[in-house]
Parts: C-alpha cells; structure tokens; sequence
C-alpha cells in the first residue's frame, strides 16, 4: 500500500512505543517475581527464587486456576449457543424487533460489571435459594455466559453476512436437512469466528472479577479472586507475581493456538 | 477478600440492642446490658458423643487454613487426624454472606463477627455453647468472656477467637516528636501534609468520634458508636478536615505496608500485623495505641442451632481455641490469640508480647467494631442515633 | 445427531417441519437466547432498580418494600452525588480518548503496514496482557506511580516525578487495562477497509490526511466507537483500580460498591447504579446509528 515514508516510520514508531507501553508493567511484574522484599519495593535489591517455589508448591492456585478455566469453558460453550442463535436469528430473518436484539446482546457487557454484579446477586438469592440452589460455579458460568454472548453473536454475525446465503440453498435443493445443512455446511464455514469470539469470550470470563466477586458462591475460588485474596494476605503477595508472570508466558499457547487453527485473524 | 471482610468486621462486635459495651469498662459481662432481646430457647447440648466424620465450617479467609495456601499454615489435617472429622469449609466475603449462609442450616459452626453473632442468635441460628465442653475454654482470656456479643443474658454463645486493635503507626526517621495521640492525624495543619493514611471505611468515623470523645467532652460522647445526629456531624467534619491531608486512604495490607516503606505515607493507622511486616523489612516504624484509645475488632466461633454434625462442630471449637492451634491461626492472620497458653506455642516467642495478648489494661482501651443503629447504643433513650446505612453515605461525602 | 442419517426418522420429519416453517426455525432460534437476556438479565436488572423505591430494615438487613422515594431525593440533593458522577463521567472519558488515540495507529500499522506473519505475532502481542490478571497489572502500575517507584526512577535523573496517587493515575491505568478492548475492533475494523480503496485515494492524488479523513475514518469510526463502549463502559464501572492508585478519591463504582458491600444497603446502592446505567443506556442509544454495535 502506498503510504508517504515519513507516516510509515511515524507509524512504526507508534507502534514500537504501544507495545513497550503494554510490556514494561509486564516486566515490572516479572522482575518483581525475582524481588526478595515483600512489597515489591523498587528497584529490587536482593533476588530470590522463593517465591516462584512457594507458587510451585501452593495448591490453592492450582485449584484456582482449574476453577477458572471451567467458569470460561462453560461460560464460553454457553455463549457458543446462545450467541450463535442470535445471530442466525437476526442475519437470517426479518422480524418486529429485530433491530433491539443487538442492544440486547451488549447491554450486558456496556452496562458496567458492578450493575450487573449485584443485580444477579440479588436475582440469585431471591429466585434460586429458596429452591435450595446457591451461589456456586453455575452461578458464576451464568453470569460470565450473560457478558460473553456479545463476542460470539457479533463474530458470527459478520460471518454470516460475508457467507450470505448460497451454500445453504445448495444444500437444501441438493436434499440436506435443516440439520444436516447446519453441521456439514454453515458450522464448518463458522468455525473460525467461533473460535475467535470463543477465544475473546474466555479471556473475559478468565480475568473477570467484579461480576466474580457477586455471583462465585463462598467456597468458589477462581484465579482472580484468589489473587485479590492473595494480595491482603500477609506474605502471600509475591506469589501472585509469580503466577500472573506464569500467566504471561503461557498465554502465549492457547492464543497462538487459535491463531494456527483459525487461520484467519481477521475474525478476532 | 481481606478488604471486604474487614470492612465487614469493621461492622462488627454488634450488640444490637446492648447497651455501654463500647466502653469497655463499664461492660460487665452479657447480663445487664441486653434490654428487650430475648433469643429463641434453643438448648445448648449436653454431653459430647462420638464425631461425625465431619463438620461444615463458614469462616473469614485465613481462619481454616488446610496447607493449600501455604504448606506449612495448616491446622487444619491435624485436626482431622486427632479427631476423625473432615473438615469443609465455606469462605465468606461478608458478615452478611454469613447470616445467609447459618440460615440454608446446612453448616455446623461459623467464625462471626460481632454484627453476625447477635444477628444469628436473634434468628435463632445458633445454639447456646455448652463451655464445659470445650475444654479449653478455662484458659481464654477474662476479658473476652461473656462479652455483649457473645453472650445473652449470662448464657454463652460462642467461643472467643481472637482479637486485635487499630493502632497508630508512624515513620520514626520523618515524623519527630512520637505521637501519642490521635491529634496528629487530626490535626489541620499537620507538617505531614498529603503523607497521612487512614482505614478506608464508614466505620473510621468512629475512630474520629473517639478522639472528640477525649478532645470535646462537651459533645458528650460516650461510645463511638453511639452518635446522635449533633455528635456525628462534628465527627464528619473532623474527617472532612482531615481529607486535605490525606495522601490516601488503605483498605488492605499490601497497600498500607507499600505506602509506608516507599514513604508515600508516613503517619496513619494500621494494625500490628503491617507494623510487625514493615518491622521485618526493617522500615524504620513505629505503633502505639494513643492516650484516648482506638478502635478494634474481636471474632466469635458459634455452633448452629441445627448442626447436624455438633460432636465435630464441639471439637472443632476446642481445637481452633487449644494453644498450638490458636497460636498458629494468630501468627497467620494477624491478630492477638484467645487462648493465654497460645503464647508458649508461638513460632516468634515475642509475639503475644507485640500483640499485647495477655495485657488486659491494654485491651480495655480497645472500642470494638459495633455496628451503628438508630437505638442509641450507649443507653441514651431520648435521642436517636445515626445508622450505618448513614454513616456510609457519609463516608461518601467524606471523600467527596 | 446420530439419527440424522436415518431418512424418515423423527429427527428428519421435524427438519422438514421446520423447512416448511421459516417462523418456526425462528421461534426456535431466538427463544432461548431472548429467555435468557430478557428473563434472566433484563429481569434481574428491573428487579435490582424496584428496590431502589425501597428501604432497609437497619437490624435485620432485611429490604422493607413500602415504596420510598428518598433514595432518590439524597442522590439529587447531595451535591456530591453530582461531582462524583462528573468525575466518573469524566475519567471514563479520558479513558476512552486516550486509548483510541494510542489504538489506532497501533491497529493502523497491524492491519496495514505489517507482514501477514507479523500481524499474527502482533495480534497475540496485544492480547497476552489480557491473561496477566485484572489486580496484577493494576498494582504494577501502583508501583510504577509510587514517591519511589518506576516511573520516579526514570524520570528523576532528567528532574521530572511521576503523578503520584489519583485521579491522573487511575486514568493512566483504567486505560492500560482496557487498551487491549480498543485496539481489536480497530484492528478487525481496518481489516475490512479494502487496501485497494486506500490505493485508489492515492493514485488519485489525496495526501495521508486526506485518505485518512475521507476513506480511513468514515469505515472505521464504527470500530472507534464499538471500542469506545467497551472502555467507556468497563472505567464508569469500576472500583477497584481507583482504590488501588486512586489516592483518595472514589469513583461512581465505590459509592455503590460501599453501599451493597459493607453496609448491605441495597435499596441505595441500586438507586446509584441508576446513574451509570441511565448514561451508557443514553450512550449506546446515541451510538447505534453509527453501526457500532455490529463492530464489537
């Protein structure tokens, strides 16, 4: 693309400078890690690796972490369904309202997370403890499930629109079923913007906190919400630099993963 | 959730309807000092059978540590082994998560803080303790038997846990002379402008009335938690002045042991467990409990009026309070152990002594975290008293 | 679906019923996400803004439905209800400028200048951060605006200090956290810019600026304001960041945080949740002819 030198470096160096901007507070965690005072004071005088083999040996992260990646596969395998409903629904029909159910979609994840924590929490304990349910798991899966839609529908949608409709004509006219149509044809050709707003989805659902902290019953314990119990607990705050810096790099694989599979970054 | 919970805490030590409990010495005990609370008849349990195989706990975070945190903060395994019943334990956020939490009646035991425990008595939660059943009942401390929130009418209902007080704290190389008194956060023309802290809850402003309590007397207050609506607006707007000194306001550990040692903050509150932290990382500070006293919270272990596994919620009890275990959960959480013969079992031998476990003249200047209702606490029947509901409303235009 | 290979099965019959049907297929479709939102969320959100007409019982903690219009009457008449919903409005604000100003090159040179290999690489760059944790990253920034922290040590030696705690500093960090949420619907917005439509602008001899104002801006202001949403949203909304290097101020998040959280005064925490809801409800209502919805 012809672009005029000067806004090409220009551009070049926005770029450079976005992501130090992004990394240097990664780094700060990371070296702070290695930081043998408790509070993280700068610049580190002592390096240990402590911490990093107290992190090794606590259980509760480990569970922690389990916790988390559950709440995101159920909420996302929710949003996955419901999403990909909505949007059928709104791409491929004309109805009486048709324009509110995108403002539907986002108003979960526009409104902000504190508004939608507390009204589930309430909604929860009123409608769902007198039948003897109570806070737990599903109620965070809910919850995040509730945000997540959005990333789904809006993917799908955009695919939808590009696919248009002739693929599954043919199809049709060639004897597939409803069914058949949807799993041999349109699902393959959605597979790549599921997995992008699957991807998105989950990432939000895995560093949630405030709807977390309203809908995770007492014993639920998902990643952020250990590390925010972690920090104010004595001695325990260094290990949570220790985690988020293992988070860091390991993030790298699932992402990089979907990338690989999807092909197709567009749909992120 | 350190912060909520202590917010909540902050809340704590109740006595809804009791009466002069904030002034420690003029509290003698349950008896007197609960007028018109009459809780359900529920009996306490007799004799100790066989454990169940397992009890159900709803504790504060750090109270039924099982190793999974940290390997070597566990009593909890031992406890299982000695006594054969497994432990499950529910973490709640908040004295009310509790309330709600007793009600399902599917739990046997719960840590409450002083607002939850006359709260669950009253709704018939929990049961009477039986103190002759815990053994080692006969060595917690005096002065937190019997108290107005964890007792009524001279029955027992609960067993003391631990305790701790809101201290003053200062930078020793930048704040000259060493205060002993609260007038130096107060004051409006403070030389540490910007560099002060305080506990960032509604419940601070009762650590203001108590300092007007000494410094005004013509207010007349008696119990910082007992404000008519004249009292409390000069409390407020003490916390009013105070704000443009304020550099910021700490709601958790971290925050506060991180604002001292980088100096961002060099006088303020805290408790012991951020001094003895600072102390360790050899930040020049220093704490003191201020000539007109502070402020403080104090925990309570209760059993339900419905456990179905009372043999092992008995047990438990005994177990948290028994020197070696009340030593530990005191060590890791922070505050002053119940139990007098938990200090032989400290793993720092000088720690009752900072946290002032044993030193009852000391406590008695301790106001315990109570929970503001428009029934004056202090007994005055002619006025009425601003609620908490209130007192957080203002809290807001405090830090506008 | 193991049935679906069985012609004439139950499965087949219904398939063909639903073929016949388009109204049915509908119906089926947007029944269950529509029982969802509507019901569950749309619910529980009139069900939290009743209890806003409602009081507490000060013992008890229990909500006494009798229909009350003070919380609303305190919200109106303290004054710093007001300042504090300015100052929210006004750090979200910022939020929003700031990150779409720092985005869009960001998305520019990602779409369009890199190499197909490096915008992989590049897109996984801007998401990472999204896994080091909400508190993690928030705290690190803590450290970076402490009186010795890492921003004094590098700007010390050329005389300069970093901010300290406040409003300035949660800014800064309300925008890092979120920097991530603005720059993909940019980035997803560039792509579909056709890159020819910007070649064809140049050949006909419209300079950077003029390219960028009349073909670069017009298809990607939607994805500016989808982005928006999500930043403007996510800072109106929290409490924790501005507790954490906010000082000694609060935003609109710590006053209804405060209220449901420490005091269990629901009722009033409701009625304040009013005020954000009433501005991003405004907001989205504004937005939605831009398109920006389909963008997020």
């Amino acid at each position: 693309m012809n672009l005029s030198r000067g806004t090409r470096i220009a551009l070049r160096v926005a770029m450079i400078v976005g992501l130090a901007i992004i990394y240097v507070p990664l780094f700060v965690v990371l070296i702070n890690s290695f930081n043998a005072d408790k509070t993280f004071a700068w610049p580190p005088t002592h390096v240990t690796g402590e911490w990093w083999s107290r992190a090794w040996q606590n259980g509760g992260v480990r569970s922690a972490l389990w916790t988390s990646v559950k709440a995101g596969l159920g909420a996302t395998a929710v949003a996955c369904v419901l999403g990909t409903m909505a949007a059928f629904a709104v791409q491929r029909y004309r109805f009486f309202g048709r324009e509110t159910v995108s403002l539907l979609v986002i108003l979960p994840i526009a409104l902000p997370g504190i508004v939608t924590g507390i009204a589930l929490n309430n909604a929860f304990r009123t409608v769902l403890s007198p039948l003897g349910i109570q806070l737990g798991l599903f109620t965070v899966i809910v919850g995040h499930a509730t945000f997540c839609i959005v990333t789904i529908y809006n993917n799908v949608l955009a695919r939808l629109r590009r696919l248009g409709t002739n693929v599954e004509e043919a199809s049709a006219d060639l004897g597939a079923d409803t069914f058949q149509t949807f799993r041999y044809v349109t699902f393959p050709l959605l597979r790549s913007a599921l997995l992008a707003g699957g991807l998105l989805s989950f990432a939000l659902s895995f560093d949630e906190i405030i709807v977390t902290t309203f809908t995770a019953g007492a014993g639920v314990e998902t990643l952020p919400i250990w590390i925010f119990n972690n920090l104010f607990r004595p001695n325990q705050a260094p290990i949570v630099n220790v985690v988020a810096a293992a988070l860091i790099v390991l993030s790298v694989v699932p992402v990089y993963i979907a990338q690989r599979i999807s092909g197709d970054t567009r749909a992120i | 959730m350190r912060f909520t919970r202590l917010a909540v805490v902050a809340m704590a030590a109740v006595s809804l309807l009791a009466a002069g409990c904030g002034d420690s010495d003029s509290s003698k005990g349950g008896g007197d000092s609960v007028a018109g609370f009459t809780p359900p008849k529920i009996p306490a349990l007799k004799s100790l059978g066989p454990g169940e195989g397992q009890v159900n706990l709803v504790a504060w975070a750090g109270y039924a540590e099982d190793g999974s945190n940290d390997k070597s903060v566990d009593w909890v395994h031992p406890f299982e082994k000695a006594t054969g019943c497994k432990v499950n334990t529910k973490i709640a956020g908040t004295s009310d998560e509790m309330v709600n939490l007793m009600k399902t009646g599917q739990y046997d035991a719960v840590s409450a803080s002083g607002d939850a425990s006359l709260r669950l008595i009253a709704a018939g939660s929990v049961a009477p303790v039986n103190t002759n059943l815990v053994p080692n009942y006969k060595d917690i401390f005096s002065g937190l038997k019997m108290k107005p929130w964890n007792s009524v009418n001279g029955v027992a209902y609960g067993i003391p846990h631990g305790r701790g007080a809101n201290l003053l704290m200062w930078r020793t190389d930048k704040v000259k002379p060493a205060p002993d008194s609260w007038g130096v956060v107060f004051d409006a023309n403070s030389p540490y402008k910007g560099h002060i802290t305080a506990y960032d809850s509604p419940i601070y402003i009762a650590d203001a009335a108590l300092y007007l309590s000494a410094t005004q007397p013509s207010l007349g207050i008696k119990d910082p938690y007992a404000l008519d609506q004249k009292q409390f607006d000069a409390a407020v707007n003490l916390l009013k002045q105070q704000k443009n000194n304020v550099g910021e306001y700490w709601s958790d550990y971290l925050k506060s042991q991180q604002s001292f040692k980088s100096g961002d903050t060099v006088l303020g509150t805290t408790w012991q467990v951020i001094a003895n932290g600072l102390t360790a990382d050899k930040v020049p500070v220093e704490t003191t409990l201020p000539k007109e006293g502070s402020t403080g919270w104090s925990d309570t272990w209760m059993v339900a009026a419905k456990a179905q596994h009372p043999n092992c919620a008995y047990k438990w009890m005994d177990w948290i309070v028994s020197p070696k275990a009340n030593a530990q959960v005191a060590e890791w959480f922070g505050e002053a152990p119940s139990n007098s013969k938990a200090c032989a079992e400290t793993s720092d031998k000088k720690f009752c002594d900072t946290f002032h476990a044993a030193d009852e003249p000391y406590w008695n200047k301790v106001h315990y975290w109570n929970t503001p209702i428009s029934q004056c606490l202090d007994g005055r029947k002619n006025v009425k008293c601003v609620d908490y509901a209130k007192w957080t409303q203002a809290w807001t235009q405090i830090k506008g | 679906m193991m049935s679906v290979t069985s012609p004439g099965g139950p499965v087949r019959r219904f398939a063909g019923l639903l073929h016949r049907r388009p109204s049915i297929r509908l119906a089926g479709l947007l029944s269950v996400p529509l029982l969802w939102l509507v019901i569950a969320y749309l619910g529980s959100l009139a069900a939290l803004f009743v209890t806003a007409f409602w009081t507490t019982n000060e013992f008890t903690g229990d909500v006494v439905k009798v229909f009350d219009l003070g919380n609303f009457q305190d919200l109106v008449n303290e004054s710093v209800y007001r300042t504090i919903t300015l100052r929210s409005v006004g750090v979200a604000a910022a939020v929003t400028v700031i990150d779409s100003l720092v985005a869009f090159p960001m998305a520019f040179y990602m779409a369009k200048i890199a190499s197909p290999r490096a915008q992989r690489w590049l897109v996984i760059a801007v998401l990472t951060p999204l896994w080091a944790g909400y508190l993690v990253k928030a705290y690190a920034w803590r450290i970076m605006f402490s009186g010795s922290g890492v921003l004094d040590w590098f700007l010390s030696p050329v005389g300069g200090h970093g901010p300290g705690y406040g409003l300035p500093a949660t800014t800064v960090t309300l925008a890092y956290l979120w920097l991530p949420y603005m720059i993909l619907p940019i980035y997803a917005g560039l792509e579909r810019l056709p890159n020819s439509l910007l070649d064809a602008a140049g050949d006909l001899g419209a300079r950077s600026f003029r390219t960028f104002r009349t073909v670069v801006w017009p298809t990607v202001f939607p994805a500016v304001v989808a982005g928006s949403i999500f930043t403007f949203s996510l800072s109106l909304g929290d409490y924790i960041a501005v507790r954490i290097v906010g000082g000694r101020s609060q935003l609109i998040g710590n006053v209804v945080y405060d209220n449901v959280g420490t005091a269990n005064n629901l009722p009033f925490a409701a009625a304040v949740a009013t005020i954000p809801v009433a501005i991003m409800v405004i907001y989205l209502l504004a937005v939605r002819r831009t398109g920006a919805l389909e963008n997020l």
